[in-house]
């Protein structure tokens, strides 16, 4: 587990309020690989600003999860609300969705045959049909958000492990998304890389981006998470603030799963 | 046999020339189409809907698995009993166009497949469409994953060529056969002919290889060799 040094207190995530609706709500959610039943009845609702960090063993189904909620899964059953758009078949409502949501993956998946300004701006130059020197501009600003603007012309084979994964946090803010997903974004890193793109993630956590991290950094949940939820068995088994989930944890498979994580 | 031997050959220079041409322009134009339609069907294959992929499989099955000579009698003898008469160029351009299309969809189906999914998904996840994900990011790591192999199925089209001679199609195979028919220096002609072809081979792979360093690889080639 990394050690962030403390910044600023982040706000609290806004309340719901009845006419803005939810950032993203999954009601009844099943999916099956074949006869495996991955995802069983998950009910989650995250509103707008709000930071959920989602962990759980190996194979519970995490990935799947936020995997369905851009669609790069497709659930069976139950209904997914995405921005006050609904998951179906609908080409175009997937492309919406994906339009507001961005990803950010464990083994980063840049582009190796574009240097770091092209890996950002390819995205807002095809979908969203900006002039190439406006999306130029834009990717300088979020590669110096990220940090790393004097990596620009360069290729991603050249950059460390933690200078890609911050690239790809700043692809995916290109495209000005409400809402980042992140699947296990450190476990692919080098312990010494990790330091860095938490960093990042907690500073567009102060922001007031509203996220969804699958991460096993429990320093990283303790400082930014409004909510954890721990997954099992395709299950959501436990959903808390913070302080409460780690302190008094409710359910036995929680107690083992953090008792092996932070290794007491 | 001794070097003037050779004189009634090179006498024959035009003919040379123009089977020449013949051959490098039934070479390029066979290799442009062969690229690009093979490059589509490597899409279809992988990602059209079920008919066409069976349709693209069975295509390149038989086309890998039969000799080119039955390939290009069948276009240009057996076409017409069906109602298709093409003249010996367009036959034999077509010939070698289908089969060149067949090979290069293996080649650049193996390239795309050696590609992670994760680069698919990141793009689907940038709002990229199915189409623009395969033609800006699948496509050109494949690419220059293959452009080696693919260089060398483009020379062996070159080599090939020489058969659409046999539908009497003039290029250098069929200069040779008439300049030996009129000269009797079979063994001269054919010598001069198949050196002709090694210089058009090497020239030709050079050729491809600055093609890939300019359009494949792009600068990635350079930085990533240092
Ligand atoms: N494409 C797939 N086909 C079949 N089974 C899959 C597929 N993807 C994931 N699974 C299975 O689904 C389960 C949940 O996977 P995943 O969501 O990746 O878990 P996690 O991210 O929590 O480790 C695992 O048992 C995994 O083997
Ligand atoms: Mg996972």
């Amino acid at each position: 587990m990394s050690n962030l040094a403390p910044s600023a207190a982040l706000a609290p995530a806004l309340p719901v309020s009845a006419s803005s609706g939810a950032a993203i709500e999954l009601v009844g959610v099943n999916k099956w690989y074949g006869d495996f039943h991955v995802l069983r009845d998950i009910d989650l609702t995250v509103n707008r600003g709000e930071r959920i960090v989602i962990c759980g063993p190996s194979g519970s189904g995490k990935s799947t999860m936020i995997r369905c909620i851009n669609r790069l899964e497709e659930h069976q059953q139950g209904s997914i609300v995405v921005d006050g758009i609904e998951l179906t078949n609908d080409l175009k409502r997937i492309d919406e969705i994906r339009r507001e949501v961005g990803m950010c993956f464990q083994h980063f998946n840049l582009f190796p045959h574009l240097t770091i300004l092209e890996n950002l701006t390819l995205a807002p130059i095809w979908v969203r049909k900006m002039p190439k020197k406006e999306a130029d501009e834009l990717a300088m600003h979020f590669l110096a958000k990220v940090k790393i603007p004097e990596q620009a012309h360069k290729y991603p084979g050249q950059l460390s492990g933690g200078q890609q994964q911050r690239v790809a946090i700043a692809r995916a803010l290109c495209m000005k998304p409400k809402i980042m997903l992140f699947d296990e974004p450190t476990s692919a890193l080098d312990p010494e890389m990790v330091k860095e793109v938490l960093e990042t993630m907690v500073s567009l956590a102060e922001e007031g981006m509203t996220m969804l991290c699958v991460t096993h950094e429990m320093g990283f949940a303790r400082q930014v998470a409004n909510r954890v939820i721990f997954m099992d068995a395709g299950q959501i088994i436990e959903m808390n603030e913070p302080e409460a989930f780690f302190s008094n944890p409710q359910h036995e498979r929680t107690r083992l799963f953090l008792s092996q994580i932070l290794g007491h | 046999m001794n070097l003037s031997s050779f004189i009634d050959v090179f006498h024959s220079w035009p003919s040379l020339l123009n089977g020449l041409v013949m051959t490098v322009m039934l070479t390029l134009i066979s290799s442009f189409l062969g690229v690009v339609l093979g490059t589509l069907c490597a899409w279809g294959s992988l990602r059209g809907p079920k008919a066409l992929r069976w349709f693209i499989r069975g295509y390149v099955e038989f086309f890998r698995n039969t000799p080119f000579l039955g390939q290009i009698f069948f276009i240009f003898f057996g076409l017409p009993a069906l109602g298709l008469r093409l003249d010996p160029v367009t036959a034999a351009l077509v010939a070698l166009t289908i089969n060149l299309t067949a090979y290069a969809c293996e080649i650049i189906r193996a390239g795309i497949e050696a590609t992670p999914a994760g680069q698919f998904e990141a793009a689907s996840s940038l709002g990229l469409k199915p189409a623009q994900a395969f033609f800006l990011v699948i496509l050109p790591p494949a690419f220059q994953r293959v452009w080696p192999a693919m260089t060398s199925q483009l020379v062996i089209i070159l080599l090939a060529s020489a058969l659409c001679s046999q539908i009497s199609v003039a290029e250098l195979s069929y200069e040779a056969n008439m300049i030996a028919s009129r000269t009797f220096r079979n063994f001269e002609a054919y010598i001069v002919v198949t050196l002709i072809y090694l210089g058009l081979a090497v020239l030709f792979r050079d050729m491809l290889s600055w093609v890939g360093r300019r359009f494949v690889y792009g600068d990635f080639a350079t930085e990533a060799q240092r």
